[in-house]
């Protein structure tokens, strides 16, 4: 039997497979990857009827148009998207988030852009065909790791899906919300900067420039100045680390993150707000603000409680 | 044997062994990293050993920093690394079209280009670690005449494939990265097998590298391959 599968017309500037992300080979080099977003990751999977470790296609800005071959089928878009339905007719609609939608055969999804963020996720009922690679469906594009031969979606491809669930309707109040601060536990290297260049990573204004990806973010502001020492010997790094190389502006570790690295590192992202911090598109400011580590589980603590409401909304 | 464990972050552990770079605190990491492989932990998620370092994540949901510190300072280490180590040798070229950083090494080290190359294929390197990118040797001792720092701006994309110089320490970029090291050379060989979970490394912690010279036309020649 032919499975069903979407062809990609445009395969969008970023768009891989991921799941929860892959564990225990920092040893090796290879980092968690998975989805940047995890909050809107487990919506995805939730208003489709899929299981929580199902992979779902992320885009980042710019994401895949996809034209549909198959029985009719449910599909959810996560995130805060622009995107069309082109229906086999010519008819178009504009997509809502956080809703399935019914596909039939021949029509198209075509994810224009995120708007004012950066990833959204694209879930099909019953899920993409893949296979696991090393234990996980996230792909780390640059290990050439996981599904679709550790590619993003190229232009041309097919995607095949297993056998859908149920058609459903599902749909979820939900708006994404903006981040204040961006909160920061003290890095093993803090004492490696003046005080008064502390003073200003927690009260100025640093911009993310656009040489940020799904390794890291970079920033812009004021130049942070070591006193210490600006080379440290290359060590394990995590999610969320704040490295400053000498040239004094911040670096942040995201989930395709380098796992040695050999910048001091002035702070860790806190846990509870790192969904958020993926979000943040370059151009944008953001300001750190500094907490203790009893403080930041807690959070995290909140932020998970404050997720499984989300999900639990979804009947 | 560990000096010091702090947070880092909300969700790993640091576990200092000391400042110093050799074999022996070295051999320290890799036995705790052992150990702990074994042990297998609730929560643990990544254990990322390094030159005197040891890194470990966790996830929050089911233990927390002071549940696994307590854990690790209980830690009864083996003693014994079961492991065989291997001789590797690697060819290089040192064209001017891999040698990205060749002008900043001769000015900042004093040195002709060629003195720089004979004095880093002089030496037997050791592997102290393995990461940063998938399967990137960490390797030492490089000639503390070839010594220099990571550049102030690391490079958005360094090729894959290039040879680098960091300090006491050179290494190989087995995909293309970002990254601060001082470029000497490329070679064409894979370091890193995406095809095999089982072994993917071709270097791994403990192996004895050796580098070897060859011209840009044995460099296309291998690379072809």
């Amino acid at each position: 039997m032919k499975n069903d599968y979407f062809h990609v017309a445009r395969g969008g500037l970023n768009s891989t497979f991921q799941d929860l992300g892959r564990k225990n080979l920092y040893h090796i080099g290879l980092p968690f990857s998975g989805a940047m977003d995890k909050r809107n990751y487990l919506i995805a999977n939730k208003l489709i009827d899929n299981n929580k470790n199902n992979p779902v296609l992320e885009f980042a800005y710019q994401g895949p148009s996809l034209k549909y071959f198959g029985k009719k089928r449910n599909i959810v878009v996560t995130g805060d998207v622009n995107f069309r339905i082109i229906k086999n007719n010519n008819s178009q609609n504009k997509g809502e988030c956080y809703r399935t939608i019914e596909l039939d055969e021949g029509d198209t999804i075509d994810i224009c852009s995120t708007n004012k963020s950066v990833y959204g996720y694209f879930s099909v009922s019953g899920g993409f065909k893949l296979d696991k690679v090393w234990d996980s469906f996230s792909t780390t594009i640059r290990a050439q790791i996981g599904p679709n031969n550790g590619n993003k979606l190229i232009d041309g491809q097919d995607i095949k899906l297993n056998e859908p669930n149920q058609l459903s309707n599902k749909r979820l109040d939900f708006i994404n919300s903006k981040i204040e601060f961006i909160r920061v536990i003290k890095g093993t290297n803090f004492d490696y900067f003046s005080e008064q260049s502390i003073k200003d990573f927690f009260s100025k204004d640093f911009e993310v420039t656009k040489f940020t990806d799904r390794m890291g973010m970079r920033l812009e502001g004021t130049k942070l100045k070591n006193i210490k020492k600006t080379n440290i010997k290359s060590e394990g790094l995590v999610k969320g680390t704040i490295q400053i190389p000498p040239d004094g502006k911040p670096i942040i570790m995201l989930s395709d993150h380098g796992t040695l690295g050999g910048y001091p590192k002035l702070g860790v992202v806190i846990s509870a707000d790192y969904d958020k911090l993926v979000q943040i598109t370059p151009g944008s400011k953001i300001k750190f603000k500094e907490i203790n580590l009893k403080d930041a589980e807690n959070l995290y603590k909140l932020y998970n409680i404050e997720t499984n409401n989300i999900l639990s909304k979804i009947l | 044997m560990i000096k010091n464990i702090a947070n880092l972050g909300d969700a790993a552990i640091y576990c200092d062994f000391g400042t110093e770079v050799n074999k022996e605190i070295n051999s320290k990491v890799i036995k705790y990293f052992m150990t702990l492989r074994k042990k297998n932990f609730k929560g643990i998620t990544n254990l990322s050993p390094s030159y005197n370092k040891l890194v470990i994540t966790f996830d929050i949901n089911e233990t927390s920093y002071h549940n696994l510190k307590q854990e690790i300072l209980d830690l009864d280490v083996e003693d014994k690394i079961e492991s065989e180590f291997k001789k590797i040798r690697i060819p290089t070229c040192f064209h001017n079209d891999f040698s990205l950083d060749i002008d900043r090494l001769e000015k900042r080290l004093k040195k002709s280009k060629r003195e720089i190359i004979d004095l880093f294929l002089k030496r037997k390197y050791f592997c102290y670690m393995t990461g940063f990118v998938a399967g990137m040797p960490f390797l030492g001792d490089t000639d503390d005449k070839i010594q220099l720092e990571r550049l102030e701006t690391p490079r958005v994309k360094v090729p894959r494939g290039s040879v680098g110089l960091t300090e006491q320490f050179c290494n190989i970029y087995t995909f293309e990265s970002p990254g601060g090291w001082n470029i000497i050379g490329n070679t064409p060989i894979t370091i890193f097998n995406t095809t095999t979970q089982k072994t993917p490394n071709l270097i791994s912690p403990g192996d004895e590298v050796i580098f070897y010279e060859i011209t840009k036309k044995e460099y296309l020649k291998i690379y072809e391959k």
